[in-house]
């Protein structure tokens, strides 16, 4: 069997290479996709939505559809991972592998870790608040965010975490991400615009449309980052203690 | 600014090259949980060659995604499980 599924894989190299030769060079300004949609974004995007970063504006204003669900994907697999791993009860017969002993608290690496996540969750949240002027956004400033917490639990324990951010919190939080999400999008109809049409806003906050893109941008990916931390967490969480919420790593 | 990205092509054909090693070794490797490591060094070289190719905003993901939190489910996950691949 080993050898036939070399010779597959070869062969679907080898097609892959030699169709990757069709491929425009690397930033040409002629291929199709710079010759179609990408110069309108290019000259109109800070026009229309006062953010620099063109990324963002696209990801979170024109294709912001596709960012809202999105968010659903993740949420969804963030409760798929809770339903088939937790385990509520403790069953007589589990099988525990064998695993090495928990040692002593290290000392060195609990500091080093205090240290390091207010400084990891600061910069979290300067992701999420500038990223629409710099590199950054909801994604990954929420997985910094999650890091942080998964850091703090490989370094004390599951449970000192947990104590903090209960898990019904992670199950709330994680759904309050994607209202924030929607809920913007449906005022944006209340306010007679298409959903998540943000230029709803400027009658609501008094600012100019441009602005409320930008800001609208912001309330997104703050719904976005919520969801992502706590799915995030919750994932290592159930994966590190086999769905027991006992000990981690 | 004027930086073009083709002067520090050596520099990009050796990561092109650690990828290469990198992903190879990932696949080959018995141990589970080497293969968790090694696989977050891929996408960390990975996501310097999202640098040399200006998509800073994908670089960025795949540095939190990939290299970081990627990485410990995979490690959590393999340490749940039996340590050693069969094939």
């Amino acid at each position: 069997m080993k050898p036939l599924a070399l010779l597959f894989t070869l062969s679907v190299g080898v097609l892959l290479l030699a169709a990757s030769l069709d491929l425009p060079d690397w930033s040409d300004p002629a291929s199709p996709a710079s010759s179609h949609v990408s110069p309108y974004y290019i000259q109109e995007s800070l026009n229309q939505t006062s953010v620099p970063n063109l990324v963002s504006s696209v990801l979170a204003d024109y294709r912001s559809y596709d960012t809202m669900f999105e968010t659903v994907v993740i949420f969804c697999a963030g409760i798929t991972v809770l339903t088939i791993l937790r385990r509520t009860f403790r069953s007589k017969d589990k099988y525990i592998l064998p695993r090495p002993e928990r040692e002593d608290a290290d000392i060195i690496l609990q500091s080093a870790v205090r240290l390091l996540v207010p400084v990891m969750q600061v910069f979290a949240l300067y992701v999420i608040a500038h990223g629409h002027h710099s590199p950054g956004g909801g994604f990954q400033g929420g997985v910094i965010l999650g890091a942080s917490f998964i850091l703090l639990s490989i370094a004390y324990d599951l449970k000192t975490v947990l104590k903090r951010f209960k898990e019904n919190s992670i199950l709330f939080l994680s759904a309050v991400g994607v209202l924030i999400y929607a809920g913007i999008g449906i005022i944006c109809l209340f306010l007679g615009r298409n959903f998540l049409a943000y230029g709803a806003w400027a009658k609501l906050l008094g600012i100019t449309e441009q602005e409320a893109h930008s800001h609208g941008m912001l309330g997104v990916e703050i719904g976005v980052a919520i969801t992502v931390m706590v799915i995030m967490f919750s994932l290592y969480a159930d994966l590190s203690s086999s769905g027991d919420l006992d000990e981690g790593l | 600014m004027n930086w073009d990205a083709s002067s520090l092509w050596q520099f990009n054909v050796l990561l092109l090259i650690m990828l290469f090693i990198l992903a190879i070794a990932a696949i080959s490797i018995k141990d589970l949980v080497a293969s968790a490591v090694i696989f977050g060094a891929y996408s960390f070289i990975m996501c310097l060659l999202w640098t040399a190719m200006l998509a800073v905003d994908v670089a960025f993901t795949e540095a939190a995604v990939g290299a970081g939190v990627s990485t410990v489910l995979v490690l959590g996950t393999a340490l749940h499980i039996k340590r050693k691949s069969k094939d």
